[in-house]
């Protein structure tokens, strides 16, 4: 196993340069312009003159050695003094800068981070936490009442986008109840109670809203696993050797019903950090996935190709850990 | 650190300027949302009016439009003109006055030096200015004495007001971005989030496409000014959700831009927390007429002059006709409510320049349309779409992706349906419609589609650039890859005279006369089929006062006046 | 869907008893009938309902606008006086043929690449790269850079709505596979190493037999989830290409596209926002019991019972 990580781990590093140059290629092609949300009263010429001061005249390969260089080597230097408070030559190196607004990525990353791990990261980790027991129980007790309620929750709440629920939430909550707040303020610093509870009610919509949605998907998933594993074999074996019926279920079943389960929770978790665009966008949470929208808008280029480079890295990085999963999940697989 | 020690000088400040004045900073924390969140402070390299109004909470221009489009002195003494001999006789040179004892957020004097500097940074090769059109023909900019700039074009200038006039070129300290010119402009993450300006408000934390925290500036040449301690800035969302911030949950005191159906906008108005206010500038919604054929078959030649003229859209007959089936008032209510009003004009304002001999088109007249097609010989075929010589009259009409213009693309459909013209709709994204991406197809400089819809509009009261928009020399081609803003490729000879008239005319009132000439030639040549005099709405909270809504200038313009009941 | 391998997983090992087996089963499913009957039914309704019911979808009467329910417009209409009712009609047509297509490609897609990956293990690694590739890829630019390449084309080959579906159903297709084909390729592998396989490997049954008889009736309810779950997600994602202008002309109702321009109408005219929200989650929920029913039906270890 740990020579299969291994190998794996090397083979990961052509594998992400291949995905950086696609999206490069791919950000390039696309026919969005920097200078498209400009009011029309900027001339043409001088739109001209501003894609020019962004480098836009030069060629793609040139255009994607520098951000290789800005992105690989650069910023990793800079991470460097700024943990070690060291200087690496004269320091003045070229970051990977935003056209919008012409600051480091990743400076804008770390500002955003944190509360996008806030409400997107909870919202997952209270989905996983509700789906995995509906799932088992609606599958113990199949076609129940129970059953049939989850299935109609989940597939509505699966079936209804989020642009819908998280105005119907605002308006419910906001609007006519004045509960919650519809504008998220990303300033808050919790530092007593009363902090706390703004902060606990201000994430209140958004993560209800997304829980929902990962919970349906992830509870249907659990759900057909565990009716799979119910009737085979080695269920009735344990059965039959006088194993309680909870140790049947929650240690022979669940344990070999969690591989299809393992690989949607370990393709949603680097979305956690790529955000969740409307979401975001409707209860104006502005994390991560709001900055990549609205980069993309803007055909900021390099905000977007280092966003969605670090999130290639997250989906490589958590897809290896799925399959080092299915291996402990299941001793019979081998990759060797 | 920085945030905190930002905090403490603040705090110091505070405490050294004599705070003893009624006035300033006691009306608490006011709550602005634009659902653009502005992506920098610096309005030179972001033209987005997201961060021109965002900046001119801090930055000032030397004199600004008020609310009826007539120019204030802001940071000058007064407006220069030939009379008071600010403006020279020959119309080459400007000379501005600054006022005294103004100062920098940080404590030192705005100086003559500053505007030159100023000038200096936005005319720098390399630095990618976006506010550069504003200094057009300028040769030099110079200081005579610390608080007098002397301004030289090139070419006598009728409308001197370009540089320095309005929230798109306010002054910025030459002592901040000394070292930020030409291409240093965009590393200068520091100077461009945090400016140092001579209005109301300076920055406290500036997050990029979020939210900006402001406190009042302790400087400010008001003692009583501004009313309000600090200021939250706050960006993201859409129109809607800032409409429901302001008016039904009042969470916030402030909401830019909202244009959304107007009978939603009135029910949240109901719920009496806010205001919805609109007024009007020069933006026209319009439709541009292909005079050149878009046919996919002429490959590179499509929709260029070489390509020929368009198979149908050339008979004055059809754009007529076109133009009279639009109910222009019904689209008016439906789309824009008070924020609209039907136009058949070009320019639709200032009113000096309105002109009155097209408005036969503000009534519809389906009628008369159908019958202006019968004369012409496009009589309907067996499908019922209308033909000649083998020329059918089937349209695509495209426009940006937006609510309300695919609202009025059906409606337009269904009016044009009536006098037998077949359409087929196509929307596009705003960034790719208006991006000028060499490569795609679906520009609108590159037009390939017989009809595409936007607004247009010009900065200021001065339509001299506006109208030599629609001049021979501006129609895009593959020649000029396709930079250019006449989208009809109309080239009239007559006009261009007529334009080159008004670049060399001084007086108003012949300047009025001639832009009216110029807007008949474009509306009755059929160039463009004029819709809506687009207005702009905001919605401020009843408790908020000062509100003064200006299109001509920045929305923020008069903020050191507002106030809380 | 799958229904073109299951068949031929099937038909090899008994005649026609097995499939009446399979259907007897499928009914004493009430809730798959239900949903059969519910999904025949609103299938119907889409396809002869514009005849019965002549309003056209877009035709505008700007007098009636923002109305609420009434005999004339039993649905309401919309801010321009559209018939909701005509407008949810003919917008379940493309969003159900979009809905069924784009996943049945998407299905095909993933099953394939996951159990090719899966089952042979010198394929594994570039398929999964493969994978991580395309779900690496940001979608808003792949999008615009395949409807600049494409569109036009499509557009003079089939005319702007056909040539619009097949990109549209494409589009879908290739950008909502990875998850099926992971969930297969992760269930395939610890398939690989039962008994059963074992054995039948044992006695050199070739690989494509092995897939078809013995693989992929045992992954069928991964796949069945993913179907189901597909079908809402090419729906929504439907509207949401067609909010950033990259779907069909704006005057060509689909659920998804009646569902998002409606929210903001929620509380002038909720009528407008609960009839395409109900037609998707019905639409969602019928086909999920379908697929409930068929996983059981398929399932020769219930099927005995």
């Amino acid at each position: 196993m740990l020579n299969y990580t291994i190998r794996r781990l090397m083979f990961t590093v052509p594998v992400l340069l291949f995905i950086s140059f696609i999206i490069f290629l791919l950000l390039d092609l696309a026919p969005n312009d920097p200078t498209g949300n400009l009011p029309m009263t900027i001339p043409p010429e001088v739109r001209q003159q501003i894609r020019e001061s962004l480098g836009l005249d030069q060629p793609i390969w040139v255009r994607y050695l520098l951000w290789c260089k800005q992105f690989f080597i650069n910023e990793p230097l800079n991470i460097i003094e700024q943990w070690f408070g060291i200087q690496i030559g004269d320091g003045d190196r070229l970051r990977v800068r935003s056209w919008a607004t012409r600051s480091p990525v990743v400076d804008l990353i770390v500002e955003r981070l944190p509360q996008t791990l806030w409400v997107v990261g909870m919202s997952y980790v209270v989905g996983i936490l509700i789906a995995i027991p509906i799932g088992v129980v609606s599958a113990y007790r199949q076609y129940s009442w129970f059953d049939q309620i989850g299935t109609f929750i989940s597939m509505v709440g699966f079936s209804v986008p989020t642009f819908f629920t998280g105005v119907l939430m605002i308006v419910i909550f906001s609007v006519w109840l004045g509960w919650f707040p519809s504008i998220y303020d990303t300033t808050l610093v919790v530092e007593d109670w009363a902090s706390f509870m703004q902060q606990v009610r201000q994430m209140a919509m958004p993560v209800f809203v997304l829980a929902l949605f990962n919970a349906a998907q992830i509870s249907r998933f659990m759900r057909a696993s565990m009716l799979d594993n119910l009737n085979q074999d080695y269920v009735r074996t344990a059965r039959a050797k006088g194993l309680k019926e909870r140790t049947v279920l929650l240690v022979h079943v669940l344990r070999n019903s969690l591989i299809p389960v393992v690989t949607v929770i370990a393709l949603n978790v680097p979305q956690v950090f790529g955000g969740a665009i409307i979401t975001e966008q409707v209860f104006k949470v502005n994390g991560l996935g709001q900055l990549l929208i609205i980069g993309i808008q803007g055909a900021d280029i390099p905000l977007v190709q280092t966003l969605t480079f670090i999130f290639a890295v997250l989906i490589v990085l958590f897809n290896l850990i799925a399959d080092i999963l299915y291996g402990i999940l299941d001793p019979r697989i081998r990759y060797d | 650190m920085k945030y905190r020690s930002i905090l403490a000088a603040a705090a110091l400040a505070l405490a050294s300027a004599p705070m003893a004045q009624a006035g300033r900073g006691d009306a608490g924390n006011l709550n602005i949302i634009y659902w653009q969140a502005a992506s920098i402070l610096n309005p030179y390299l972001s033209g987005g009016t997201k961060d021109i109004d965002a900046s001119a909470l801090i930055l000032e221009p030397l004199a600004r439009y008020d609310e009826n489009g007539n120019m204030v002195p802001w940071l000058a003494e007064e407006i220069p003109t030939v009379a008071n001999g600010g403006v020279s006789e020959d119309l080459t040179t400007i000379t501005w006055k600054l006022k005294e004892g103004i100062k920098w957020s940080d404590g030192t004097d705005l100086t003559a030096d500053d505007v030159v500097f100023t000038a200096n940074y936005c005319m720098a090769p390399d630095g990618g200015c976006q506010g550069l059109a504003a200094f057009a023909d300028v040769a030099n900019v110079e200081a005579l004495d610390p608080l007098t700039v002397k301004i030289t074009f090139d070419k006598p200038k009728p409308f001197p007001y370009g540089p320095f006039v309005g929230a798109t070129t306010p002054i910025i300290q030459r002592a901040q971005f000394e070292n930020c010119v030409g291409a240093k402009a965009p590393e200068c993450t520091e100077q461009n989030f945090n400016p140092v300006g001579t209005g109301p408000f300076r920055v406290v934390e500036f997050r990029a496409n979020d939210v900006i925290t402001m406190e009042a500036n302790p400087n400010y040449r008001d003692p009583d000014k501004p009313h309000f301690a600090t200021l939250t800035f706050k960006g993201g969302g859409d129109a809607a959700a800032a409409a429901r911030a302001v008016l039904e949950t009042g969470e916030f005191d402030y909401a830019w831009n909202l244009q959304i159906d107007p009978a939603i906008l009135s029910q949240m108005a109901k719920g009496g927390k806010g205001t919805v206010i609109s007024a009007f500038g020069t933006a026209v919604e319009r439709l541009m007429v292909n005079l050149t054929n878009p046919d996919p078959a002429l490959g590179e030649k499509r929709s260029t002059l070489e390509g020929g003229p368009h198979p149908f859209l050339t008979d004055p007959a059809v754009r007529r006709a076109l133009s009279l089936a639009i109910d222009r008032n019904l689209l008016a209510e439906v789309g824009y409510g008070a924020a609209g009003q039907a136009t058949c004009n070009v320019v639709p304002a200032p009113a000096i320049y309105v002109s009155t001999a097209n408005d036969e088109c503000l009534v519809q007249d389906i009628a008369k349309a159908n019958a202006i097609l019968d004369e012409a010989g496009w009589l309907p075929g067996p499908d019922g779409i209308r033909q000649k010589d083998g020329v059918r009259l089937s349209i695509l009409y495209q426009t940006s992706t937006n609510a309300v213009r695919q609202d009025t693309q059906a409606l337009i459909k269904q009016w044009w349906s009536e006098i037998g013209v077949e359409t087929e709709l196509k929307n596009i994204d705003a960034a790719v419609f208006f991006g000028g991406d060499q490569s795609s197809p679906d520009t609108f400089q590159k037009f390939y589609a017989d009809i595409e819809m936007y607004t247009n509009l010009f900065d200021g009261t001065d339509p001299e650039t506006y109208m030599k928009s629609w001049t021979c020399e501006e129609i895009p081609s593959p020649a000029n890859n396709w930079l250019g803003s006449n989208m009809p490729r109309y080239c009239n000879p007559e006009y261009d005279a007529l334009w080159a008239k008004l670049a060399a005319t001084g007086p108003l009132e012949e300047r009025a006369e001639i832009v009216k000439q110029l807007n008949d030639m474009l509306v009755q040549d059929g160039a463009m089929i004029p819709l809506i005099h687009r207005g702009r709405v905001s919605a401020h909270a009843n408790s908020l006062t000062g509100v003064k809504l200006n299109t001509w200038d920045s929305e923020m313009w008069n903020v050191a006046d507002w106030d809380r009941q | 869907m799958t229904d073109a391998t299951v068949q031929d997983a099937r038909q090899s090992r008994a005649g026609r008893s097995q499939w009446a087996d399979v259907w007897d089963q499928f009914k004493t499913h009430r809730g798959a009938l239900l949903g059969m009957g519910f999904f025949i039914f609103i299938s119907l309704l889409v396809i002869f309902g514009p005849w019965l019911w002549d309003i056209p979808p877009n035709y505008i009467d700007i007098r009636a606008k923002n109305q609420g329910p009434s005999l004339a417009h039993p649905m309401g209409t919309d801010q321009l006086g559209r018939d909701t009712f005509a407008q949810v009609l003919a917008g379940g047509r493309v969003s159900l043929l979009v809905g069924v297509t784009a996943m049945a490609l998407s299905l095909v897609l993933g099953t394939l690449v996951g159990v090719l990956a899966g089952y042979f293990k010198r394929l594994d690694g570039p398929l999964m790269r493969l994978t991580d590739l395309f779900l690496a890829l940001p979608l808003l630019p792949l999008l615009l850079v395949i409807i600049m390449l494409f569109r036009d084309t499509l557009r003079a080959a089939f005319g702007p709505e056909t040539g619009i579906f097949i990109l549209i159903v494409f589009v879908i297709g290739i950008t909502s596979w990875m998850q099926t084909a992971r969930i297969v390729r992760g269930d395939v592998l610890s398939l690989k190493e039962q008994e059963f396989v074992l054995a039948a490997r044992s006695i050199g049954t070739p690989s494509h037999r092995m897939i078809l008889r013995h693989i992929l009736p045992n992954v069928l309810s991964p796949i069945m989830v993913s179907a189901t779950l597909g079908i809402a997600n090419a729906i929504i994602t439907e509207s949401a290409l067609s909010f950033l202008g990259l779907g069909f002309p704006s005057d060509f109702p689909t659920w998804g596209r009646l569902l998002f321009d409606s929210t903001n109408f929620m509380t002038l005219n909720p009528e407008r926002v609960i009839w395409p929200g109900l037609a998707i989650s019905l639409t969602v929920l019928s086909v999920n019991y379908i697929g409930d029913g068929l996983r059981d039906a398929l399932d020769p270890r219930i099927r005995g019972r």
